[in-house]
């Protein structure tokens, strides 16, 4: 390893020295865990914290590709960088992809300091998520004032990535009641800002009834008694004033609804100017420290268990192979438990002993 | 080194349609074939100019870029493309293939440039598949 050792710290030092090329290296690297790649990410790690991270899911065709090349070319034209990452779904039989969110990138093109990068998911359990959580540090440590990232909210696997935003919002499109009862199975429960695109359409204003309804169901029950509250888009008082109504002491965040049209930029600005907000929240209330310090024990646990993982097939293999040890189970040699026993029970000593030491 | 580092290499292909000609069909199914041959495939969409095709290739740092023209111009697209891959460091680890209606004579000019392979009409898909496996950079 000492002779890679000094490709990755000069790779680590061209990505914050700002080469893009070396950016995009170290997220290939990242993705196809090259070897290496860990010591790539630690080394960018003490350079991160500083963006703000943006997540943005919601079902196929909402336009979130397209809200998020608009909002990448508004914090552009406001003299923020801007990094993206696309995630899209990848063939669970041949592993091939179509990533096509570049395409609706049209307002940022020719612009570096628009660094747009499509992932796939490679189908490995909660290997994305830290793939995505490893790319943003890349993105941020790059330097990036904002990070999005932009994926299709189906599953859990999707929910973990966007889980690694600061501010999640969740794009919904009028007139589909199907999304709505998509969110109400989980998705509402990670949404800060909800987007309701393409709102001039019919029924855009029934799905900004129906989510501002199913919000302050969650957050309240009492409170959707308190009428008058139709339009939380058009001013930053309505949502200060909708901060400050909450009954717990102003501590809780009321998600809000926004309307936009992605394809004019319409409703945009409102858009930032909210996810601004909800920066803002974060900070003042200290939940930023709260939520980064989840997100870093989840990536220990996972990182972990993935790595203890990695010794016990070690270990299996040792023992003459999973199927070999399936077959005695069959044969009725011994049973689940007996194998397992056999296989820990040295590793648990072993560990034991090195505690009881320390 | 931790097993958890096994190396999970997909190829990335950047399929770019770059200038004024609107047909992509064989764009279209030039990525599907990738798409089932296991690689992740980018589309640009339709006219684009060389700098974004550059961007594109040099942040998602694909291993193979397949540029798909039909309209002549690749004389003109081609070096400029090659030009921009190298002001980024991105031409030496890129496999650059020119796919469309390419004439004989302009071949030897095209792999001249740095271009690994020109596929005219005609082309099995197997070929140019076998061909990207072959050929896709090795990278350190």
């Amino acid at each position: 390893m000492t002779a890679a050792g000094s490709t990755e710290s000069e790779l680590v030092a061209a990505l914050l020295d700002g080469k893009h090329r070396a950016l995009a290296r170290v997220i290939t690297k990242i993705e196809n865990r090259s070897p290496g790649y860990r010591d790539i990410v630690s080394r960018l790690h003490a350079h991160t914290g500083h963006a703000d991270v943006i997540g943005v899911t919601g079902s196929p065709g909402a336009g979130k590709s397209t809200l998020v090349d608009k909002l990448a070319s508004t914090y552009r034209d406001r003299g923020e960088t801007v990094g993206v990452i696309a995630v899209d779904p990848s063939s669970p039989y041949t592993g091939g992809a179509v990533l096509g969110d570049r395409i609706r990138m049209a307002s940022n093109v020719g612009d570096m300091d628009v660094f747009f990068r499509s992932m796939s998911a490679r189908g490995t359990l909660g290997g994305l998520s830290t793939a995505t959580a490893d790319a943003i540090k890349a993105l941020d440590a790059f330097g990036k004032d904002k990070v999005i990232i932009e994926t299709v909210g189906a599953g859990q696997n999707e929910v973990d990535i966007v889980r690694t935003a600061d501010t999640v919002s969740v794009l919904v499109q009028p007139g589909s009641g199907d999304d709505v009862q998509m969110l109400k199975a989980g998705i509402l429960e990670i949404g800060d800002v909800f987007v309701v695109n393409k709102a001039d359409m019919d029924g855009a204003e029934r799905t900004v009834a129906e989510l501002e309804e199913m919000i302050h169901m969650r957050r309240n029950p009492a409170k959707n008694l308190n009428t008058g509250h139709h339009d939380p888009v058009d001013d930053d008082e309505e949502l200060a004033a909708v901060a400050a109504d909450d009954a717990d002491g102003g501590e809780t965040w009321e998600p809000s609804v926004v309307e936009t049209v992605a394809t004019t930029g319409d409703g945009v600005e409102e858009l930032i100017d909210t996810l601004a907000a909800h920066a803002e929240w974060l900070v003042d209330t200290g939940e930023i420290e709260t939520r980064a310090r989840n997100r870093y024990a989840a990536e220990i646990r996972q990182l972990v268990r993935g790595d203890t993982a990695a010794l016990l097939e070690e270990v299996i293999d040792e023992a003459g192979g999973i199927e070999a040890l399936a077959d005695r189970v069959l044969a009725r040699e011994t049973d689940p438990y007996s194998v397992t026993d056999e296989l820990v029970g040295p590793l648990r000593e072993c560990v034991r002993e090195e505690l009881d030491d320390g | 080194m931790s097993t958890q580092e096994r190396e999970e290499r997909t190829i990335r292909c950047l399929i770019a349609k770059v200038g004024l000609d609107g047909h992509d069909r064989g764009a279209h199914v030039i990525s599907r074939a990738f798409r089932d041959a296991g690689f992740e495939v980018i589309y640009s969409g339709l006219h684009r100019a060389p700098e974004e095709i550059v961007q594109a290739a040099v942040q998602e740092d694909v291993d193979v870029l397949g540029i798909s023209i039909l309209s002549g111009a690749h004389n003109t697209l081609v070096p400029k493309i090659v030009d921009g891959l190298k002001e980024y460091d991105a031409f030496e680890d890129t496999l650059i293939l020119v796919g469309g209606i390419v004439p004989d004579d302009d071949r030897e000019e095209m792999l001249d440039l740095g271009v690994g392979a020109v596929f005219g009409p005609g082309t099995p898909m197997e070929e140019t598949i076998e061909f990207v496996r072959e050929h896709a950079p090795e990278r350190e």
